[in-house]
C-alpha cells in the first residue's frame, strides 16, 4: 500500500436506463409490479482492476462510450460501484470538470470564492491567492462582471487558474486539453509538467494520443467496460490509434457493400464489358480488408464480364485520397500485360498487389475496362471502393517510400 | 461523528453555498437585501388589515395581530425550508454529478437560508411586539428549544422530500398539497379556541407544527394560548408531537443516506 496511490480492484458497474424516464409516482406504481421490465441494464464498466502508484501520470484512453468516464466518477466517489472496491491513499481532488459550481448570476470575484470553497479553501486562504488567479487567468477587469458575460475562454481560463491552486496528493483530470486556444494549452501543458515534477499523481482522461506520449508515464485502455491493456504509453496510444483504424475501417467495409449494391451513378460506358466486383484484400492473410496499416501492402481485386465479344480490352485503375488527387494509377499496358479478346460471358479478373507507401486517410479506387486503343469506354466506375491507410508516425509526409538510414558519426581528433 | 460532519472543510462550503444562494435570491433588484425584510412587513399589514380589522376572527385573544403575524412566520418558515429543500439536491445537480461534496450540506445549506429568513422576520415580529407592548413570559428562553424543535421536524422532511424528489418529480405537487392541508388543519389563522370540540382540539395538537406553535405564543405573546399540557394534562399522548419529530428524523435522514449513494447517475 506505500508506493500505491489507487488501488482498484474488481469495480463492475451496471446503469438502469429505464426505456421512458421513469422518474413520476403512476409509472413507478405501474413497474412495481413487473419490477425492472421497464429497465434495459447497460454494463457500463465490468470488473475493472489495477493500481496506480504513487507519483505516476496515469493515462485513461478509451473510445467514447467505453466506460473512461464512469470510472473516473467512480473514483472521484460521484458513482458508487456495484461491486469491487476503491482505496485512494491520500488527499484526493475529486473535480471532473473545470468551473464546477461557477453560477452564470454571479459575478467572476463571487465564482472564484464559491468554487475555492468546493476545493477546499477557506474565504482566508482565497483572499491570499485571488491576486495571483486573477493575474494568471489575465481577465483582470471583468472581474466585477457577470460571469454569464464571459467569453467560454475566459471562464475556462478563470476555472483553470483556480483549479491549479488545488492542493492535494492525487488529480484527476478529464478532457481539460479540448478546450482553449494554443495559448492556454501551453499553460496547461506547463502546469502539467510542473505536476510531473513535483511527483504527484494524476489520473488523466483524454483521446489527445500526443498528450498521452508526452506526459504518461503509464495508461491504460479500456474498451466496452473493459481493460483491454495496461502499459507503455506508446503501447496504449498505438493500440487506441488501431482501434479506432479498425472501427473505421469496418465502417468503410459496410459502405462497400451498400455500394455494391446500389446502383452506381458515376458510372460511364457502353455496357459490352462491365465491372462486376471490386475488393481490397490483406497481402499476406488474402483476407479481404479496407484498413491498411503501415508495412501492410495493399491488394486489389477486380472482377469483370463480357456482355459480348470484345477484342483485347484495356484494363486500369486509379486511386484518390480524399481530396480527388490522384496519387496512383496503373493499368495493364504499362505493365507490359497482354490481355485476350473475350466471348459473351467470359469473365476476367485482376489481381495487383501496391506498396503501402501511402499517408494515413482515406483512399478511392476508379477502375474502367475499355477498348485495346482506349477509344471506346465499355464500363467505368469511379469511387467504386474505399480503403483506408493508417499507422504511420510521420502522417504529414504524403508518402512514406522505403528507404534506408545510416548515420556515421566521425569523432575530430583534437578531442 | 459530529466533528467529522462539520470539519472545517465543510462548513466553508456549507458558509459559501449559503452565501451563494443569498446573493443570488436578491439579484437584479434595486432593492436587495432589504426586500428580506420588506416582504414580511407588507404580508403583515395586508394579513392585519384583512383578519385583524375586517374579519375581527381573533376577538378575545389579547395581542391578536401579533399572534397571528407569529404564526404565519413560523409556518411561512416550515413551508419555505421544506419546499426549498426539496428542490436543493436536483436544484444543484450540476455540483452532484461532477463533484463527491457531502451531499447532505446541500440540503443544509438551503435549511440555513431559510433559517435567516426566519431570523429577519422574528425580527419584524420583535417591533410589533414592542409597539403593542406585548409582554412576554418569564418562560421566554423556552422559544430556542421549540424554534429547535420546529428546525428539526422540518429538517427531517427536508432530506426524505429532497431525495424523493431525485426519483420521483411528483413529489413537489404532492407536498404543496400537504402544505396547503397543513396549513388549515394547524390552528394559524384562527385561535385553537374556535374550535368547539374538545377531540378535535386534542387531535390537531398532536401535530408538531400546531404543539410548536402553541407552546410558543404561550411563552411569547399571551398565556391565554391553548397548550397541550393544558389539554392532556400531562398524559403520554402529550409527548406524541416529539414521537413523529424523531421518527421523521430517523426516516428522512436514513433514506437521505440510502439514496444519496445514487443521485450521481440520477439526477
Amino acid at each position: 500500500m506505500d508506493d500505491t496511490a489507487i488501488h482498484i480492484e474488481n469495480i463492475s458497474k451496471t446503469f438502469k436506463l429505464p426505456h421512458e424516464k421513469n422518474n413520476s409516482l403512476k409509472s413507478a406504481v405501474i413497474n412495481f409490479y413487473k419490477r425492472d421490465k421497464g429497465f434495459e441494464r447497460q454494463k457500463a464498466l465490468n470488473k475493472i482492476s489495477f493500481d496506480v502508484k504513487k507519483g505516476e501520470f496515469f493515462g485513461v484512453v478509451g473510445r467514447n462510450g467505453s466506460g473512461k468516464s464512469t470510472l473516473l466518477k467512480i473514483l472521484a466517489g460521484i458513482y458508487s460501484p456495484d461491486t469491487g472496491n476503491v482505496a485512494v491513499n491520500g488527499k484526493l481532488i475529486p473535480f471532473i470538470e473545470l468551473g464546477v459550481g461557477f453560477s452564470p448570476e454571479l459575478s467572476g470575484r463571487d465564482n472564484v470564492f464559491l468554487n475555492g470553497s468546493l476545493l477546499g479553501f477557506s474565504r482566508k486562504e482565497m483572499k491570499e491567492m485571488y491576486e495571483d488567479i486573477v493575474d494568471f487567468a489575465e481577465i483582470r477587469k471583468f472581474m466585477d462582471q457577470k460571469l454569464k458575460n464571459y467569453s467560454s475562454g475566459m471562464q475556462v481560463r478563470l476555472a483553470f487558474s483556480i483549479a491549479i491552486r488545488a492542493k492535494s496528493d492525487i488529480l484527476l483530470l478529464d478532457e481539460v486539453l479540448a478546450v482553449g486556444d494554443l495559448d492556454f494549452q501551453q499553460k496547461c501543458y506547463n502546469y502539467f509538467n510542473e505536476l510531473k515534477n513535483q511527483s504527484k499523481t494524476i489520473i488523466f482522461v483524454t483521446h489527445d494520443m500526443s498528450a498521452v506520449r508526452r506526459f504518461c508515464n503509464k495508461a491504460i485502455i479500456i474498451d466496452g467496460g473493459q481493460i483491454l491493456k495496461v502499459g507503455a504509453p506508446d503501447d496504449i496510444a498505438r493500440l487506441y490509434e488501431k482501434i479506432n483504424l479498425q472501427s473505421a475501417g469496418d465502417r468503410l467495409n459496410e459502405e462497400n457493400q451498400e455500394s455494391k449494391t446500389v446502383k452506381n451513378k458515376d458510372r460511364e460506358g457502353n455496357s459490352w464489358a462491365v465491372i462486376e466486383k471490386v475488393e481490397t484484400f490483406d497481402t499476406k492473410t488474402k483476407k479481404s480488408s479496407s484498413l491498411f496499416l503501415e508495412g501492410n501492402d495493399i491488394g486489389i481485386r477486380i472482377f469483370f464480364k463480357a456482355k459480348r465479344h470484345v477484342d483485347n480490352p484495356s484494363l486500369g485503375y486509379i486511386f484518390q485520397d480524399d481530396q480527388n488527387r490522384t496519387v496512383f494509377a496503373t493499368n495493364n499496358k504499362v505493365m507490359n500485360v497482354k490481355t485476350k479478346p473475350l466471348n459473351e460471358g467470359d469473365e476476367i479478373v485482376i489481381e495487383s498487389q501496391v506498396k503501402n507507401i501511402f499517408t494515413n486517410g482515406q483512399y478511392t479506387i476508379t477502375c474502367a475496362i475499355e477498348s485495346e486503343d482506349f477509344s471506346v469506354i465499355y464500363d467505368r466506375r469511379e469511387y467504386v471502393h474505399k480503403f483506408l491507410v493508417g499507422g504511420h508516425q510521420l502522417a504529414h509526409a504524403i508518402t512514406h517510400p522505403e528507404h534506408t538510414f545510416k548515420v556515421d558519426t566521425r569523432q575530430s581528433n583534437k578531442s | 461523528m459530529l466533528k467529522r460532519v462539520f470539519s472545517k472543510k465543510n462548513r466553508v462550503l456549507l458558509a459559501e453555498l449559503v452565501r451563494t444562494d443569498f446573493k443570488l435570491r436578491y439579484q437584479d433588484s434595486i432593492l436587495g437585501y432589504a426586500w428580506s425584510l420588506l416582504r414580511p412587513l407588507f404580508i403583515f399589514v395586508i394579513l392585519y388589515i384583512v383578519f385583524v380589522k375586517f374579519l375581527k376572527v381573533g376577538a378575545g385573544t389579547p395581542h391578536y395581530a401579533q399572534y397571528l403575524l407569529f404564526g404565519i412566520v413560523i409556518w411561512n418558515f416550515f413551508a419555505e425550508m421544506t419546499l426549498q429543500s426539496l428542490g436543493s439536491i436536483v436544484g444543484r445537480g450540476d455540483l452532484i454529478r461532477k463533484i463527491r461534496i457531502p451531499r447532505w450540506i446541500i440540503v443544509l445549506s438551503s435549511s440555513l437560508s431559510a433559517l435567516i429568513n426566519l431570523f429577519l422576520n422574528l425580527i419584524i415580529i420583535t417591533i410589533f411586539m414592542i409597539i403593542g407592548h406585548v409582554h412576554p413570559s418569564n418562560m421566554i428562553i423556552l422559544f430556542l428549544p421549540l424554534l429547535l424543535e420546529v428546525y428539526l421536524f422540518a429538517l427531517g422532511i427536508s432530506f426524505f422530500l429532497s431525495a424523493a424528489f431525485v426519483k420521483y418529480r411528483d413529489v413537489s405537487y404532492i407536498w404543496e398539497i400537504c402544505l396547503q392541508a397543513g396549513f388549515y388543519l394547524t390552528p394559524i389563522l384562527y385561535p385553537l379556541s374556535r374550535i368547539t370540540n374538545v377531540t378535535f382540539q386534542k387531535l390537531m395538537l398532536l401535530n408538531p407544527m400546531a404543539q410548536a406553535l402553541q407552546d410558543s405564543r404561550y411563552v411569547l405573546i399571551t398565556k391565554r394560548t391553548i397548550i397541550p399540557n393544558h389539554l392532556f394534562h400531562g398524559r403520554w399522548y402529550e409527548y406524541v408531537p416529539f414521537i413523529i419529530i424523531g421518527l421523521v428524523l430517523v426516516i428522512g435522514i436514513s433514506y437521505f443516506k440510502k439514496e444519496s449513494k445514487f443521485f450521481g447517475e440520477n439526477i
